[in-house]
């Protein structure tokens, strides 16, 4: 179902490159309305108007988010840490994902992560509980199994089944907010590894073949609606805990498609000028990619980039 | 008015330092919490602060055992208990005066004070405060967080996450047996006498009792009124009025209160002296008393044998959970909880309260079993089975009242290295696997465990044990089964760790894409 949207997706982009290049792309924007935009990149700015900027180039919250829809964010939460640190997920994005939700006439928006270090800690201390409390949504703990329920996986090539909380189960849309990092075992975590927040079990993927349950987990049926790669502070090294704020480069990212590979491929891409990262050693994109999650090659999509001041 | 002023103030602090106990959300802490455990007589002693033993002197100097009745958690729980005893009672409930057991309650105290000197966990096992804490941390606690989760349920059937579930388990077997032991045994002598344990086992209650024989307000007969109707005596659940006699024995007075109102005369009075000449003062029971069968006493025994011969099966029990096998490892020595200084420290102040077992909000802390060796039985040791020590965090040293875990600051808790890791680099899966992992290393906030490359663009485990602190975050995440391919080997002694290299932050211009 999804790949059929994503080889549409490519036939157009294909289409597209083809007209371009014969330059009668202005011509078919005027008669077919704007071709859609695959992914936005976004630098510079803050986190909030980064995501306005980022979102509207994608045709507005709206297009992604019903009214009266019950919808879950995803960040990542996992680890007691300061937003300077980024080991978590900007609360700033957080909270204007949740807002933005909010105007679109979503019935109510939760917020969660199955955490590493003690959830409640990790609540606080990433800023993320009061930013979204205040911006109206509500945290739903995922400290206990029975908040989880068993899904299959038919597409899964190691990990078959596995246990994903109810707030994913039971919404109506979910947006994946992953935060740009290094990460010693998968080498990088960004929207496909984020995935690891919404599962019970984890320590099946370390003892199983990490990269492969990535992408396994990936295929669940019920995808996000938009996965939005902060990377406002990009964790460049220690990852994903970091110990100092030398581990942090002030990069002012921002990367949303509704590709979850495409836009991890963009990020991994970002994140390569900061220290070499080949993309072989993030082996889920690849992975993602054969799974048919999405695609890779950047240069089939219609990438907007942004500069803000 | 008297006994209403007494039940107001003890079911307060009896409330609050039982919530403070089972309190597994971290609603109440601080300072003034704190208070509620460092003014029991016990820690107090424990930490040699003059001023809370001073307080208590002068409290019970002047007023008598009111710390017995107010103060101490045993005590208002035995009151509980036989409030409770009186309500289902068919029978109307009625205290007898009982001959002191003098020899017993000074051979108790001896004893306890002897093992305090040396291994206060041994007479931590009388002392009423640790004994209600365990009660607090194994029975009243998973009650409450049962009780919680249903709540949680409920609220989360409505859509509501106002309440979060918490994983209810049982941290040590042996120490909630003896939990239940002491709660039951307390609790029977309770319902049928009263206040027997203090005035027969406890320690404090003796010590106490020295103190308030002297003490200058006391509850005093006027025997020039009294006809020793004996009403006030049926109400004694210290058994320590003599009706006949027209006396009270005030060191095993409690201070509850409870007689004054009853007698009809007027003749009981709580002042610092009758007029002279009616005074009529109180004798101690004669040691000889001592010998007197008591059933409750025998039964106490009795029981307190049988828990003694039950214990060594419990305690076969726990050890037959440990893995076996050709990988297996056996840590050398048991983690101290970070500021225990020694276990030497640990052994000579703790009395295994478990109030840092109940407070610690990872459920690092257990109770140990025989780590320590038999003198060490419940004191708290880490273990990474259900989490790890969070770095920031310094609650155990905290909450501690008795200087078993002395206080540290977090930049202090970032070096205190109470172990170290090992790695097995022979059953990590990404040698035998070939497939990425990390999940050590994730865990580290020392990177004293770094992920290094391997081969084909897989990364592996490396340590450095100078920078590691020992929080096991590595060994509690460790994917491989049955045994783990890392872990932590425990100090006897504390120390400081190297502080690792902090590099500067580097200022990375980035303006493109990069794709």
């Amino acid at each position: 179902m999804d790949r059929k949207q994503f080889l549409r997706t490519l036939a157009l982009a294909g289409a597209a490159i083809t007209v371009k290049s014969k330059g009668g792309m202005d011509l078919m924007a005027q008669s077919q309305g704007k071709k859609p935009v695959d992914l936005v990149a976004v630098m510079g700015g803050e986190p909030e108007e980064m995501f306005r900027q980022a979102i509207e180039e994608l045709g507005g919250i709206s297009k992604f988010i019903k009214k009266g829809w019950k919808v879950t964010v995803k960040p990542n939460i996992g680890w007691d840490k300061a937003p300077e640190l980024a080991g978590n997920t900007n609360p700033k994005l957080v909270a204007e994902i949740v807002r933005q939700c909010f105007q679109a006439g979503a019935k109510e928006v939760t917020v969660f992560d199955h955490t590493c270090d003690d959830w409640i800690k990790c609540y606080r201390n990433s800023g993320i509980e009061a930013a979204i409390k205040a911006a109206g949504g509500k945290m739903a703990p995922a400290n206990e199994e029975s908040y989880y329920r068993k899904v299959q996986l038919p597409l899964g090539k190691k990990l078959t089944s596995t246990k994903v909380h109810e707030a994913i189960l039971d919404c109506d849309a979910w947006i994946n907010v992953p935060v740009l990092k290094h990460h010693g075992g998968a080498n990088l975590s960004i929207s496909m590894k984020n995935y690891m927040g919404i599962i019970w079990d984890r320590r099946i993927f370390h003892r199983t073949d990490m990269q492969q349950c990535i992408a396994d987990v990936c295929t669940m049926e019920k995808k996000p609606v938009l996965n939005v790669v902060d990377a406002y502070r990009t964790m460049k090294t220690n990852g994903p805990q970091g110990r100092t704020t030398a581990d942090v480069v002030d990069t002012k990212g921002l990367f949303i498609s509704k590709d979850i590979v495409a836009v991890d491929t963009a990020a991994a891409k970002f994140f390569g000028q900061i220290r070499d990262m080949p993309l072989e050693n993030v082996g889920h994109l690849a992975k993602g990619q054969m799974l048919g999650l999405g695609t890779m090659e950047l240069d089939k999509l219609n990438i907007k980039r942004i500069k803000l001041g | 008015m008297l006994r209403e002023a007494r039940v107001a103030v003890s079911v307060a602090l009896f409330s609050l330092i039982t919530f403070y106990f089972i309190d597994f959300a971290g609603l109440m802490s601080g300072d003034a919490a704190n208070l509620l455990a460092r003014m029991q007589l016990v820690p107090a002693a424990l930490t040699a602060s003059f001023a809370m033993l001073a307080g208590l002197a002068v409290l019970t100097l002047l007023l008598g055992r009111v710390y017995c009745s107010s103060i101490c958690p045993m005590g208002v729980y035995q009151d509980a208990v036989a409030w409770l005893s009186k309500r289902v009672a068919k029978r109307k409930k009625r205290y007898k005066f009982g001959k002191a057991k003098t020899v017993l309650r000074v051979s108790m105290l001896a004893v306890a004070l002897a093992i305090f000197l040396k291994f206060p966990l041994v007479s931590g096992l009388i002392d009423p405060y640790s004994a209600y804490g365990r009660i607090a941390a194994n029975i009243f606690r998973p009650a409450y967080m049962l009780g919680n989760n249903a709540l949680a349920t409920v609220f989360m059937h409505f859509g509501s996450y106002t309440f979060y579930k918490t994983d209810v388990f049982i941290a040590s077997v042996f120490s909630f047996a003896v939990a239940l032991l002491t709660m039951m045994l307390v609790g029977y002598l309770a319902w049928r006498h009263g206040r027997t344990y203090c005035n027969t086992v406890c320690p404090v209650g003796t010590a106490l009792g020295f103190l308030s024989r002297f003490s200058i307000f006391k509850i005093r007969i006027d025997a020039s009124k009294c006809n020793s109707c004996g009403v006030c005596e049926m109400r004694c659940k210290a058994a320590c009025i003599n009706s006949k006699q027209h006396t009270i024995d005030s060191s095993r007075c409690v201070g509850c209160f409870s007689c004054m109102g009853v007698c009809r005369r007027n003749c009981l009075t709580f002042s610092p002296a009758l007029p002279l000449g009616k005074a009529a003062t109180a004798r101690e029971g004669s040691p000889a008393a001592g010998n007197a069968v008591d059933g409750g006493r025998r039964r106490f025994l009795t029981a307190g044998v049988a828990a003694a011969a039950a214990a060594p099966a419990a305690m076969a029990g726990e050890r037959a959970g440990s893995p076996t096998g050709a990988t297996r490892y056996t840590r050398q020595h048991p983690i101290l909880p970070p500021g225990a200084v020694s276990t030497d420290n640990m052994l000579r102040h703790c009395t295994s309260c478990h109030l840092c077992v109940s407070k610690c909000p990872s459920q690092v802390l257990k109770p140990a079993f025989l780590e320590y060796g038999l003198a060490g039985i419940m004191q708290p040791t880490m273990d990474f089975e259900k989490g790890f020590c969070n770095y920031d965090c310094t609650i155990c040293s905290e909450v501690c009242p008795s200087d078993a875990i002395k206080r540290l600051t977090k930049e202090e808790k970032h070096l205190n290295q109470g172990g170290h890791v090992v790695l097995n680099r022979d059953i990590c899966v990404v040698p035998t696997e070939e497939v990425s992992c990390g999940a050590c290393s994730e865990h580290c906030p020392t990177q004293a465990v770094t992920m290094i490359p391997y081969k084909n663009g897989l990364t592996i485990p490396h340590i450095n044990t100078e920078i590691c602190i020992g929080c096991g975050g590595c060994e509690f995440i460790c994917p491989v089964r049955p045994f783990r391919a890392i872990y932590i080997e425990g100090h006897a002694v504390q120390s400081k760790a190297k502080p690792f290299e902090e590099q500067k932050k580097e200022e990375k211009e980035i303006d493109s894409f990069g794709f």
